[in-house]
């Protein structure tokens, strides 16, 4: 919510010591990423600029709520969007909330929705390259995640193996608004060069408002009612890279799921795993019920955090899915931010607590 | 477990047409032509979810010898009127007219279709209670339809698959839900696509078995349409039941919506209570299928949507959810089976509140539109 930092309980300086898996960094504009760009593509960033499925430029068409999807006061005073500069994302997050290590997601510029294929393959390197230089070694605090064209399979494997042995990069970011749900063999090589390279594989809901219907009854009117819609399209993903055999093939893959929230995903198992059963002929590479795959291959964020009528139900939940598989997260900058001194306000254990701000992040991506 | 008593009130069964041909007696001669000079009555005008072949189209004991699943009304009367001891059954006929690009031929076939079914079916069995199947592709025709139907008191409620040409709480749909209200009609919305748009924000899925897993998914969408849009607060008078969506993803859409609703409020100004309460308020969902382990998750579920009044008894006949005759899971309470049973299906259907009057006013054929 869009509520002035001076408000905050000054006490918030006392260190929680937690690990964000979701900020997100933002290029001031087009400029920030022409050191990483060859001319040709500076060129072409000019003249032509980005091509995607999407009826406006710059701008979505479900137009976000107070200041553009963003914390109204993450505006830098020296200009850019939130998310823009390191020092006020320092100031207004990192040292005032007591961040240990925060996870970048990047989501703009980084080619992933990009038709053009190979324009798609010098951004992805280019945002990669920003996010190393600009971010992580500036402030030791942040890992980047390996952002790839997920429908240019083959760049996004070399930008994978390119980027894997460096310990700045912990994922690999790609779109769930891909071209087709991330299950289908398209796809499969970009799994194999994270599995092979013992990287998660990191799922941020993508809000653009082109390409297919964000759901299968069609587009929606209101922001509220698209919000909603990144909820079902992760689901829609899951469904796929479960049912398509995804885990069978790759057994070691790992997937964070961020900013989709995890309420959801006892009720998607039980319903995944009834259906398999009655059409169970149809995937004979399943060799588990679906909600095993679940159960073994997702972690999950917490932002934006579910409240319930009732808080209690969410350590229900919780104890369904496992407490070694949540993970905090802020957002920021973005409006619903979730400030990490009260976000987590349900019933819980100093040890739960402590593996949900901390360790279970560090376990996943190997932080130390 | 088996139902513990006569009475309960099936919200979800489904009939089918047999042939496209037997629909051709129903249709005026420019249709009759059309369908049967073009060779569109020798197909069935099956949506691909009903594709008979699929095992999850019918039990194999419910599954008639000849004939499409759902086909033959006295495996109906004998599996599922008698066999469970039903007081009504309401009959849903997903007709593939619906899936139709041409909204005239889609609103001739669907007024045979309805007529067919309150011929073949409803006259033949007073138990017996019909969905109006709504040509959605034109909304003039739509109303017209619903307006056809409504004075016959055996049909309780309208008809809509869940995925079609936009979000049903769209505007252009607005005149069909002030038509339902004004007749007290619920919409019942069912699982089923007409193959508009992809099933998922990210496109076309390889089996079947997703096909029927996103469905949920659509039903999510659809709710949040209806909610968003302000149908509750346009038409304070409607009521949603969704049928064969299954209902374990409610919580979290409950949840989920208040906490945006605190900060998208401006946009949509209209919603002036918390959408958790508003959709308990307004919307029902059959029981099958039953996303659940067993009755233990199910009360949770029910705690955690805040209501006991959401669910209501289903078979979803022929289609295959239970063994034998368990058609209720274990684990629930006397007074949670009965409200599944029998009383939140009478608050929700008006016109099954009216009783037993309603079948015996249509004995006759002329009665029939």
């Amino acid at each position: 919510m869009n509520m002035p930092v001076l408000e905050r309980d000054v006490q918030g300086k006392s260190k929680l010591s937690f690990v964000d898996c979701d900020i997100h960094p933002v290029q001031r504009s087009d400029k920030d990423l022409h050191p990483y760009l060859s001319a040709r593509w500076r060129e072409h960033m000019d003249n032509f600029g980005g091509h995607i499925r999407q009826g406006l430029i710059g701008q979505v068409m479900h137009p976000r709520m107070m200041a553009a999807g963003q914390r109204a006061d993450a505006y830098p005073q020296r200009g850019g969007p939130p998310g823009s500069d390191l020092e006020l994302m320092q100031k207004q997050h990192l040292d005032f909330n007591g961040c240990e290590i925060g996870m970048l997601v990047a989501l703009a510029r980084g080619g992933m929705e990009e038709r053009n294929l190979d324009f798609s393959a010098a951004l992805s390197t280019a945002c990669n390259d920003w996010q190393l230089h600009d971010w992580v070694e500036k402030d030791r605090r942040l890992k980047a995640g390996i952002v790839v064209p997920q429908e240019y399979a083959e760049h996004a494997v070399k930008e994978i193996d390119r980027r894997a042995q460096d310990p700045a990069f912990r994922q690999v970011i790609i779109s769930p608004k891909s071209s087709e749900p991330l299950g289908r063999r398209r796809y499969w090589p970009i799994y194999e060069a994270a599995e092979r390279n013992n990287l998660v594989l990191g799922l941020h809901p993508a809000g653009i408002s082109g390409g297919n219907a964000s759901s299968g009854t069609g587009w929606g009117t209101y922001y509220m009612q698209e919000h909603y819609t990144f909820g079902t399209t992760t689901t829609g993903n899951l469904i796929s890279m479960i049912v398509e055999g995804v885990f069978e093939q790759f057994p070691r893959l790992k997937v964070a799921l961020i900013e989709s929230g995890f309420t959801w995903a006892p009720a998607l198992g039980w319903r995944m795993d009834k259906h398999w059963a009655r059409m169970r002929k149809e995937t004979p590479h399943l060799k588990r019920p679906p909600s095993e795959y679940l159960r073994e291959h997702f972690w999950f964020c917490t932002q934006p955090m579910e409240e319930p009528e009732t808080p209690g139900h969410l350590t229900e939940i919780i104890d369904w899915i496992g407490w070694d598989r949540i993970m905090f997260s802020s957002d920021y900058p973005h409006w619903d931010f979730d400030d990490p001194k009260y976000a987590l306000n349900f019933k819980m254990t100093d040890a739960q607590r402590a593996g949900i701000l901390r360790d279970n992040a560090k376990a996943l991506y190997k932080l130390a | 477990m088996k139902l513990p008593y006569q009475g309960a009130i099936d919200c979800d069964v489904h009939v089918t047409v047999p042939s496209s041909a037997a629909l051709v007696p129903h249709l005026d001669d420019f249709w009759a032509d059309h369908l049967t000079n073009r060779h569109i009555d020798r197909f069935p005008l099956t949506l691909t979810g009903n594709a008979p072949n699929l095992p999850i189209s019918a039990r194999a004991d419910w599954r008639p010898a000849k004939g499409l699943p759902g086909s033959d009304f006295d495996m109906l009367r004998t599996q599922v009127l008698d066999n469970f001891g039903l007081r009504y059954a309401i009959c849903n006929v997903m007709h593939g007219a619906i899936a139709l690009f041409n909204a005239d031929m889609a609103a001739a076939l669907i007024k045979a279709v309805n007529r067919y079914v309150a011929r073949e079916w409803l006259d033949r069995d007073p138990r017996l209670r019909g969905s109006i199947l709504v040509p959605l592709q034109d909304i003039d025709h739509a109303v017209a339809e619903i307006e056809r139907w409504a004075p016959d008191k055996r049909f309780v409620q309208c008809l809509f698959p869940v995925m079609g040409d936009q979000p049903l709480g769209h505007r252009r749909y607005w005149p069909v839900f002030a038509a339902a209200e004004k007749h007290g009609l619920p919409i019942a919305v069912h699982a089923g696509s007409t193959f508009r748009q992809a099933p998922s924000g990210s496109g076309w899925p390889s089996y079947h078995l997703e096909d029927y897993l996103m469905q949920s998914m659509a039903f999510e969408d659809t709710l949040v349409s209806f909610l968003t849009e302000g149908v509750f607060q346009k038409f304070p008078g409607t009521k949603l039941v969704f049928a064969e969506a299954g209902f374990t993803w409610l919580p979290t859409l409950l949840w989920r919506n208040n906490k945006v609703w605190r900060g998208a409020r401006t946009e949509v100004p209209w919603i002036d209570r918390p959408p958790a309460e508003i959709i308990r308020e307004h919307v029902r969902f059959t029981l099958q299928p039953v996303d659940a382990p067993d009755g233990a998750m199910l009360n949770r579920i029910f705690d955690h949507v805040g209501s006991d009044k959401l669910v209501l008894f289903s078979t979803d006949y022929p289609h295959p959810h239970f063994e034998g005759d368990d058609a209720l899971p274990d684990g629930l309470s006397d007074d949670m089976i009965r409200r599944i049973l029998i009383d939140n299906p009478l608050e929700t259907y008006p016109r099954l509140r009216e009783g037993a009057d309603a079948g015996a006013a249509h004995s006759t054929k002329e009665a029939v539109p």
